[in-house]
């Protein structure tokens, strides 16, 4: 159950809604399989709360939507990218505390 | 407010540390950082916890492990420990987002995180073929050449894990047998996929923006090659999670705590149990057996 505030991405709306979006959007590329992803998700629904108005919170599930990923390289998750304005700010791969993801949304924020 | 007990870290010895404490109707909470769970979370199957003959996967030990706890009243709630500091008779929880949470004891059951290689391309190309999670990065590499680097349980059941997925697997140890149980040790040995490399360290991740291969040297004869690869996962130890204690309580070299048998710590008030705590076998059964005797322990202590 992730927070309302969290918006889901696809292969399909991925530059509308995440390359497009006027806010920084924080996207957390993750997959059912995936035990560390299952444990940050509390973190980022509280980041989502936190974030809102300022930052867009957004997941990505890597096994529906693998042209994404492959497209940014990506072969580990839970992945955490940060973009603005269409570019990527950071790349946070692995499960990490609240603190870490923090100071990188502080960046753009 | 002080509490009776805080419980620091939600693995399997936080979780059976709270089944006890709340069935002894101590007062207090698991702090976790993340969901609960821990190192078990990246597990496929555990097969030697004791009552599931089959195995049972990390995801539903985890689940069932928070479900008892929680039956028993003894919650979890979010927070990202920085320190622990004495506070008279009491201790004082210094957190992330600036709270203090004071307490009357506490049991430290942070866990360990995997050790790293320390090797050059290691860091930059971390998530770009460099893993230390097989259940998570293992789908990424179908079809393609990995390498697991290690020789105990861990490296060798996930080398077998990802023989499911991977093309081949190379498994590099630096010894010329493994440390693996023989069960584990058998299955590998069997599986076709699976290529030995002995003798050998790696001594660089090569590679701009993926991996490409691995600078491997045999320790025996000297020899270097350069391993073409796509993947490279690392299972060689863990390191324990208690940096934030260190100064505080006595630790061995690597920082595992010392505690008696009662899972007391050198500082009256602190106990520790599992993964980061100094003991010769690092398992799901040694972590809840040591949070259900820390938590007596906290009982007799407060009786």
């Amino acid at each position: 159950m992730s927070s309302d505030k969290i918006i889901q991405v696809t292969d399909a709306d991925f530059d509308e809604k995440v390359l497009k979006n006027e806010l920084p959007v924080l996207v957390d590329f993750w997959a059912a399989w995936c035990g560390p992803c299952r444990a940050i998700a509390p973190v980022i629904d509280q980041l989502a709360e936190e974030y809102e108005g300022k930052v867009t919170i957004a997941k990505m599930n890597v096994d529906e939507n693998p042209a994404t990923p492959g497209k940014l390289g990506i072969r580990a998750i839970p992945t955490l990218i940060l973009f603005k304005n269409g570019g990527v700010v950071e790349q946070i791969t692995g499960a990490v505390g609240k603190t870490v993801i923090d100071n990188a949304l502080g960046k753009v924020s | 407010m002080i509490h009776d007990l805080v419980i620091i870290g939600g693995g399997p010895a936080g979780l059976a540390a709270a089944i006890y404490a709340g069935r002894a109707d101590l007062e207090g909470f698991i702090l976790e950082k993340m969901s609960p769970g821990g190192q078990v979370l990246i597990t496929d199957i555990v097969e030697n916890y004791p009552g599931f003959p089959d195995g049972i996967t990390g995801f539903e030990l985890v689940e069932k492990l928070s479900e008892h706890a929680k039956k028993f009243g003894f919650g979890v709630e979010n927070g990202e420990v920085e320190a622990i500091e004495q506070a008279g008779e009491n201790l004082n929880i210094i957190l992330a987002d600036e709270r203090v949470i004071t307490t009357r004891n506490v049991i430290i059951a942070t866990g360990a995180t995997h050790r790293r290689l320390g090797v050059k391309g290691e860091e930059r190309l971390t998530g770009r073929g460099v893993s230390y999670c097989a259940t998570c990065d293992g789908p990424f590499f179908r079809d393609q050449r990995v390498a697991v680097v290690g020789g105990g349980d861990s490296a060798v059941q996930e080398a077998v894990f990802l023989s499911r997925f991977a093309s081949k697997v190379y498994l590099i140890h630096r010894r010329d047998e493994l440390r693996a149980v023989k069960v584990l040790q058998e299955r590998a040995f069997s599986n076709e996929k699976i290529e030995f490399i002995w003798d050998s360290v790696v001594e660089e991740i090569e590679g701009q923006d993926q991996v490409k291969s691995v600078r491997v040297r045999n320790v025996k004869t000297g020899e270097v090659t350069h391993l073409p690869l796509d993947g490279v996962f690392i299972f060689i130890g863990i390191e324990p999670a208690t940096n934030f204690v260190r100064d505080l309580i006595e630790t061995d070299e690597q920082g595992f705590i010392k505690t008696d048998e009662w899972m007391r710590t050198s500082l009256k008030g602190v106990y520790a149990a599992g993964d980061c705590r100094l003991k010769p076998l690092l398992q799901i059964v040694t972590a809840v057996a040591e949070g259900a005797t820390a938590a007596f322990a906290v009982e007799q202590e407060m009786a």
